[in-house]
């Protein structure tokens, strides 16, 4: 029976590995998915045999299955596309805390002196889950607008971070070593809860990919963790699988926007007072151009090539039908519209291609940064949507600026630019944006769904 | 060390390796749905939640136990139906291209 069960654990670890295989080309992705769910299922079944029901626990398990079914079905099938990376946040959070409550349980049912080699994972376990729970908590607030996605900081942050950890671990090596602190794994639950909102509460909004990211990571590493106590090979081999794979995703995501992850993660202190001071000198006294929907609706309709470049505003504002509209009317009296997307547009790398896809934009005129770069030349109007950063020309000019090097779309090479933003205030990068005073550019301010519906019917009209 | 510990170690750390080797070129437009799935796949934990909940004999043990199974449901079921809700758009989108 146990080698049944093992062989079963093995195949639900092919699974998960043939599915990350497959998730990570465009070709496969879907199939990949249904793969890993596969092995899942596999993975739960073997497990059946294992389990020693009491009359209560039978009771739990299937209210707590059936709620669960409820909650994830109904929650990932209503959520809008634009609110998925919360989503992603809220169900990496809800993992994290549940491998901590199993670690807890585990200690508690191990008694008061219980073998090093049980502790320790189930510790590990406590305090990265229960990181992992309060961080993507903060992560979801922010992204959900319940609380300010600007970067929270306060003078001497760092330090506080840094004692909370020292603490942690240092109540850790003292359960380690005694053990037998009544609940005193409670105590440590509570310090890695604080940790973790304390971790997420500096890093902005359009940064919380990365870390969602990360703490997915976390989570597969406690889950992990959590194997060892139970001495489970599925959760061991499962768990470690998403640890690694989610710590190279996490480099990759910050590769894609320039950055590395310790600026990401710890960049927000010094930029952000740095922004808001170059914001508070600089922003009043210029002047920009502004133009009426009617003048901006004529300028469209008479071009022959336009680019839209859309961002974290779009995505925002769920605009992204209202850009198709627009792109439908441009087409129907010929101008030829095209969406140069950048590797971070959108409120997660990638993010921007599905919202584009739901909205039934045709695959041919989604182009990737390097693609459309060269012709951005050629159009007679780059139209930006809610994007800022992306395309701010201080990353190839300014060597000092904090996005220097960053690979930016060159919408200022266009005839013309419409900027479309809800009001001068800097982007997350908290800099300057000297497109916004080029020559060319025109801005047009106010929500991209509602400026974009406007500038619908000024074309239809003009 | 006992041979258990030392099978465990050993699957961890040739996990760790193929976890790497596994997705090592991936394009942008997957870091969403990639990272979605291994969310998904963490939700394994259910695995760990099922077993401790189904001995469930105390008040706190019946509480965790619900708590975390709950949980892990909803990480393991919300996480792949989200993931296959991406990916969904994908597929429409290759098909427009056809």
């Amino acid at each position: 029976m146990n080698t049944l069960i093992a062989v079963a654990y093995l195949l639900a670890a092919v699974l998960f590995i043939l599915g990350l295989k497959q998730l990570s080309s465009p070709k496969g992705a879907r199939n990949g998915n249904f793969t890993a769910a596969l092995g899942m299922v596999v993975a739960l079944a073997a497990t059946i045999p294992l389990l020693h029901f009491t009359s209560a626990g039978l009771a739990v398990v299937a209210i707590g299955v059936v709620i669960g079914t409820l909650v994830g079905t109904v929650g990932a099938r209503m959520v809008h596309m634009t609110a998925i990376p919360q989503m992603v946040a809220l169900f990496n959070g809800v993992g994290g805390g549940a491998a901590a409550l199993v670690a807890v349980a585990e200690l508690l049912r191990l008694g008061v002196h219980p073998p090093f080699a049980e502790v320790f994972p189930s510790v590990f376990s406590i305090v990265i889950g229960s990181i992992s729970f309060a961080g993507s908590m903060v992560a979801f607030a922010k992204l959900q607008e319940l609380m300010t996605g600007r970067p929270i900081t306060y003078p001497g942050q760092q330090i506080v971070n840094l004692l909370l950890a020292a603490t942690i671990v240092g109540f850790a090596v003292a359960v380690l070593a005694i053990a037998s602190i009544p609940f005193s794994f409670l105590a440590l639950m509570v310090l890695a809860l604080v940790l973790g909102v304390a971790f997420v509460l500096p890093i902005g909004g359009a940064d919380m990919p990365v870390v969602i990211s990360l703490l997915n990571a976390c989570t597969g590493l406690a889950v992990a963790a959590s194997g060892f106590t139970l001495n489970n090979f599925a959760l061991i081999v499962a768990g470690t699988l998403v640890g690694a794979s989610g710590s190279l995703l996490t480099k990759l995501m910050s590769d894609a926007m320039g950055r590395s992850l310790g600026n990401v993660l710890f960049g927000a202190f010094g930029q952000v007072r740095a922004g808001v001071t170059a914001a508070a000198s600089g922003g009043q006294a210029r002047a920009v151009r502004s133009a009426s929907a009617e003048d901006l609706g004529t300028l469209l309709a008479y071009s022959q090539r336009v680019i839209i470049v859309p961002g974290y505003g779009l995505a925002v504002a769920q605009a992204q039908h209202a850009a198709r509209d627009l792109a439908d009317v441009l087409e129907k009296r010929g101008v030829s519209v095209e969406y140069a997307i950048h590797p971070v547009a959108g409120r997660m790398p990638g993010h921007m291609n599905v919202l584009l896809a739901e909205a039934n934009v045709p695959y041919e005129q989604l182009k990737e940064m390097d693609q459309v770069n060269d012709d951005f030349k050629n159009a007679d109007v780059a139209l930006i949507v809610g994007a800022n950063d992306v395309v701010n020309p201080a990353a190839r000019t300014t060597p000092g600026s904090p996005i220097y090097g960053m690979p930016i779309l060159n919408a200022d090479q266009a005839k013309n630019v419409i900027f479309m933003k809800r009001s001068m205030r800097p982007g997350f990068a908290g800099i300057e944006n000297e497109l916004m005073y080029g020559p060319n550019t025109v801005m047009f301010f106010g929500d991209a769904k509602d400026s974009l519906t406007k500038l619908v019917s000024a074309v239809k009209a003009a | 060390m006992t041979n258990e510990l030392l099978n465990e170690l050993t699957f961890f750390v040739l996990a760790i390796f193929v976890g790497f080797e596994v997705i090592s070129k991936v394009p942008t437009i997957l870091h969403t749905p990639l990272m979605s799935g291994t969310n998904a796949i963490h939700g394994i934990i259910l695995v760990g939640a099922i077993l401790i909940a189904a001995g469930a004999n105390s008040p706190v043990t019946i509480v965790l136990g619900l708590v975390a199974v709950t949980l892990a449901t909803t990480n393991v079921v919300g996480g792949f139906v989200v993931t296959d809700r991406m990916l969904e758009m994908f597929k429409g989108r290759q098909a427009t291209k056809k």
